[in-house]
């Protein structure tokens, strides 16, 4: 299991590996913390020819609340966004499901903006963003676009960025005065990838609820005034349109369970969070 | 640094263990290849090569990482430590060590590098850990003979060395 060969480039500015996508295109590929991408390399179902390693551009290494977001340059390791002294107050459901990414050795080279571009399934930070209803920019020689979380991520591993285009930025907006956050995955061990996570954010009489693991993308769906039998009725029928499948880790059926039992607990402890 | 050519290799050089080092790697080269074949630093091991195992943990400046997840052209000028750079120069072993050794913390030894970097951290950053956080820290780290309970036991036991107080009793029974 060792990556088949390619060029590498370690460039010096953002220009630089922007020049570089846009002679490369889809046989480059950009690296940040590599905690994806490098065992896609180990076990070559990636082939890129060349390499673009900007986990050292530190124009890109920065967090910063701005706008009403957070904004976290490609280079921002989930450890960065961990020890960030402004997590908690501004944002609770980043901060309760920050610890359930991989482990604490991956978190210290893995990025925010790199797990959004890789964009598995069952991925903590997609599911976050799709919840909070965020967004990535994408820039390009030709110059940067914003894309909402429910246009970016298209298919399982599959997001919007062009070849020649980089993810630099996320943006996840800021918690709202008065509202609750909450966050819990199901996985058979911590820091495995999750069987299902769950995101929710409750203000007022309005639930939002989003799960991850189920479909190919983060599902996010938002109710007004649902309690009891109808809050129950609803989280089985998004349940049901998720149309998950049966997988070593879980059969469906278990997924849906989950997303009914487990979605009623994370949206009780988000109205609780609300309410104090 | 200039575009690396694949089949080109590229002098890199970084500090091991508090050592100046240096060789030549093809940019494809893993971290952790370059330790062991390169360098003849054979301490770190290799697993299971897609970052779960996490027998190859390493240090890079300072922060704990999966030397198979890492290039050995992304050290180049960065700050590595390994299991080798533990004991002091007599032998001595460090506490994190000791513990290890008396609490029968290992019994073939394949995970002990990755697990004794990984904790060394965990143990500098929170220097009172509870048993549940260093059940959490290690389990990025996979040990197939202790059953984990004596390795938990290690690290309470050094974190308390370390704190200057007297470890929990060595007796179970």
């Amino acid at each position: 299991m060792k990556p088949a060969a390619f060029d590498y480039l370690r460039p010096a500015d953002l220009d630089e590996a922007l020049d570089t996508l846009h002679e490369a295109g889809s046989d480059a590929k950009v690296m940040a913390g590599g905690q994806s991408l490098m065992p896609m390399l180990n076990m070559r179902l990636l082939t890129p020819s060349v390499i673009v390693d900007i986990s050292d551009l530190e124009a890109l290494d920065r967090i910063e609340a701005v706008n009403g977001h957070i904004e976290i340059g490609a280079a921002a390791t989930q450890a960065s966004l961990g020890e960030w002294p402004e997590l908690a107050a501004k944002s609770p459901l980043l901060a309760e499901a920050l610890p359930n990414i991989g482990h604490f050795q991956t978190r210290n080279r893995g990025t925010v903006c790199g797990s959004l571009a890789h964009s598995d399934p069952s991925s903590e930070l997609p599911l976050c963003l799709a919840t909070l209803g965020g967004g990535v920019v994408l820039q390009s020689k030709a110059g940067s676009r914003t894309v909402a979380a429910s246009d970016f991520q298209t298919d399982m591993l599959t997001t919007d960025c062009g070849p020649q285009e980089m993810l630099v930025a996320a943006r996840f907006p800021v918690a709202e005065p008065g509202a609750g956050y909450a966050f819990a995955e199901i996985a058979r061990r911590h820091g495995d990838f999750a069987i299902v996570a769950l995101a929710a954010m409750v203000t007022g009489e309005t639930i939002r609820l989003g799960v991850g693991g189920v479909a190919d993308t983060p599902q996010v769906r938002e109710w007004q005034g649902l309690k009891g039998g109808a809050l129950d009725d609803a989280l089985n029928a998004f349940a049901w349109e998720m149309g998950g499948s049966d997988d070593v880790h879980a059969t469906a059926r278990y997924r849906r369970e989950i997303v009914r039992r487990i979605g009623r607990k994370v949206i009780a402890e988000a109205k609780d969070a609300a309410d104090r | 640094m200039p575009l690396i050519a694949k089949d080109a290799r590229h002098r890199i050089a970084f500090t091991l263990n508090g050592e100046d080092v240096e060789g030549y790697a093809e940019p494809r080269m893993l971290l952790v290849d370059f330790l062991r074949h390169e360098l003849g630093a054979t301490g770190t091991h290799v697993g299971c090569e897609h970052g779960v195992c996490g027998a190859c943990t390493i240090r890079v400046n300072g922060r704990a990482a999966r030397a198979c997840l890492m290039l050995a052209v992304q050290a180049d000028g960065k700050t590595l430590d390994t299991v080798e750079g533990l004991a002091a120069s007599d032998g001595a072993l460090s506490p994190l060590q000791q513990a290890f050794h008396e609490k029968f913390a290992l019994q073939c030894g394949f995970c002990t590098p990755g697990l004794l970097m990984s904790l060394g951290e965990v143990i500098e950053r929170n220097p009172d850990p509870s048993e549940q956080d260093i059940r959490i820290a290690i389990s990025g780290n996979i040990c197939r003979c202790t059953g984990y309970q004596e390795i938990i036991d290690a690290a309470l036991a050094a974190a308390a060395v370390l704190r200057g107080e007297t470890p929990p009793s060595q007796n179970k029974d």
